[in-house]
């Protein structure tokens, strides 16, 4: 099983600041390319044109 | 008293067919379906099938019960579920299992199972069109398909009790049973992101109806075993998780909850005023501390309620044990991982990012909107939402984050792979997925509770299984093992 990474979002890295007991194993800058590296791996399987793709997506309800 | 929590997941996904001058989405769920099963078709039999009758004790006219297809593509597989069409989506009914733990293991088979059908429907459409599907609830335009749950109820515990405890929690688990979405639906207020695919689709505290004015506990009253000892409640207000600590403290804890109803253990009334209005606001709320309105005074957050729960879990746990609820390993487990989440809920909601399939979400979004300066409002935003929830391995963005070792599993992929064909031995799930793949041909149609062969001579025969419980390997294993025909068996079961 994979290690998970504790990491904290934008929204929540002032609370991170703050406490202590979450003991992150990476430091920011680490962490900082680690996560650009995903998104840019991300933005690889990304459909195209996003607008159109989106609003394509049209289901029937179901259930 | 509480009864074994034999539990199981049905899914609706998402369909797309892609490339096509007019896609026609039943159509593509049938190719789909077919091509997975060309070779290992038996029929689903609907003689037990009546989804309009109200637990409530009647069954109701002129409201929305839902009509069986019976002409669409219709199922059995071998692990013991049921795959077929029903509106216009596939949807994947997890064999009956005994524990939360089992029942993630083959809810997560289903998604093998539906990525299977993808690439197998390859050859069945046209140049340049594929057969996409995602596991989620919404399409974001007001259309919702469901993620359903099932769970083995005393007949003995009145159906309003029943209610009465399970509001506050269905209104509350979304803490953790949320999947996360941009923006809101169905006529709710604006927000850039919520908890839930599912809760803006809610509309009524009780009833019947699952495809219009959707209630938080649904009424149908279709127990699929012997209708004098048992229920099936059926759950429509769970989003499809893909995180497997989401889908398992989902079964796991809501088995719990319905033990303690069983067991009367519940001594406090948790009850919210307005359910359906705090359904939504807790959706709406991903920093979860927003306070609700209870019924007997005062106010809570909607991690208040859950940590009374929790408490009386434990001492339910203490008290009774855990025996009903997959025992002190799965059981015990779900009591320990439940109580790990909402103390992350209360640390930091985003804590639990890798282990929520919400936050795991909401961070990569937030990530975007950093990154690339976003507003919330962008298309690009709506995208990734919807890829999160993509079955296709390439393009998942759920499977990025396992693979870049981002989120927890639970599961071991080489027992996943195994769960696509082999049923749980734990229930009569083993008996039904055991016939079909020893004598295809002689079953001739199979449902919840009962199978018909074709024993070679006339006239068909049916084997009732009306008790979930009867029909384990540890029941019918050996018989199993020693017949070498149907007729043999059936002989057999008779003597």
């Amino acid at each position: 099983m994979p290690e998970r990474e504790r990491k904290q979002s934008p929204a929540s890295r002032e609370r991170e600041e703050e406490t202590s007991d979450v003991a992150p194993a990476k430091q920011g800058e680490e962490l900082k390319e680690e996560l650009d590296d995903l998104l840019d791996e991300i933005d690889e399987v990304l459909e195209e044109n996003a607008e159109d793709f989106v609003r394509s997506y049209v289901q029937k309800g179901g259930e | 008293m509480a009864v074994p929590k034999v539990c199981g997941t049905e899914t609706e996904y998402g369909v797309v067919l892609r490339g096509a001058s007019d896609p026609n989405p039943v159509l593509a769920s049938s190719l789909l379906i077919n091509a997975y099963v060309e070779h290992r078709k038996v029929g689903w039999d609907f003689d037990d099938e009546t989804p309009g009758r109200d637990a409530r004790g009647f069954s109701r006219e002129g409201t929305q019960a839902p009509d069986i297809e019976t002409h669409l593509v219709n199922a059995v597989l071998t692990n013991g579920a049921r795959y077929y069409v029903d509106h216009a989506h596939p949807e994947y009914s997890s064999p009956e299992c005994l524990d939360a733990m089992e029942a993630l293991l083959w809810d997560k088979a289903g998604e093998r199972i539906l990525r299977a059908s993808m690439k197998a429907s390859r050859h069945l459409v046209g140049a340049g069109e594929e057969i996409v599907v995602y596991k989620n609830n919404s399409d974001g335009k007001g259309n919702s398909y469901g993620a359903h749950e099932n769970y083995l109820v005393d007949r003995a515990l009145p159906f309003s009790t029943l209610v009465h405890h399970m509001i506050p929690w269905f209104v509350t688990r979304q803490l953790f049973t949320g999947s996360g979405k941009v923006g809101a639906e169905n006529g709710a207020d604006d927000v850039d992101f919520q908890i839930s695919q599912r809760a803006d689709f809610f509309e009524e505290e009780v009833g019947l109806e699952t495809t219009l004015k959707r209630p938080i506990v649904n009424t149908r009253d279709e127990p699929h075993a012997d209708p004098q000892q048992f229920r099936r409640l059926h759950v429509i207000v769970g989003d499809a998780n893909l995180c497997e600590v989401a889908t398992f403290l989902k079964l796991g804890t809501t088995s719990i909850v319905l033990a303690m109803a069983e067991d009367d253990f519940i001594d406090k009334d948790l009850s919210v005023l307005q359910p359906v209005q705090a359904m939504h606001a807790v959706s709406h709320d991903p920093r979860c501390t927003r306070v609700l309105e209870m019924a007997g005074g005062g106010t809570a957050r909607a991690l208040d309620i859950q940590w009374e729960f929790l408490g009386l879990a434990k001492k339910y746990e203490d008290e009774t044990g855990l025996e009903m609820c997959g025992g002190e390993t799965v059981g015990g487990r779900v009591v320990s991982r439940w109580e790990e989440v909402l103390e992350g809920l209360e640390r930091d909601p985003m804590s639990l990012t890798g282990v929520l399939d919400w936050v795991t979400k909401l961070e990569l979004l937030e990530a975007y909107v950093s990154r690339d300066g976003l507003t919330w409002s962008d298309s690009k935003l709506a995208l990734l939402d919807l890829q999160y929830h993509d079955v296709r391995e390439e393009r998942s963005l759920y499977e990025r984050l396992v693979r870049a070792g981002k989120v927890e599993r639970l599961l071991i992929e080489d027992e996943v792979v195994e769960a696509m064909t082999a049923p749980p031995p734990t229930t009569r799930a083993y008996f039904r997925g055991r016939c079909l793949d020893r004598w295809p041909e002689s079953v001739v149609a199979a449902n919840w509770d009962s199978l018909i062969l074709d024993v070679g001579t006339d006239p068909l025969r049916r084997i009732p299984m009306m008790e979930p419980l009867r029909g384990s390997k540890a029941h019918v294993g050996a018989i199993l093992d020693a017949c070498v025909t149907p007729a043999e068996l059936v002989d057999r079961l008779a003597s």
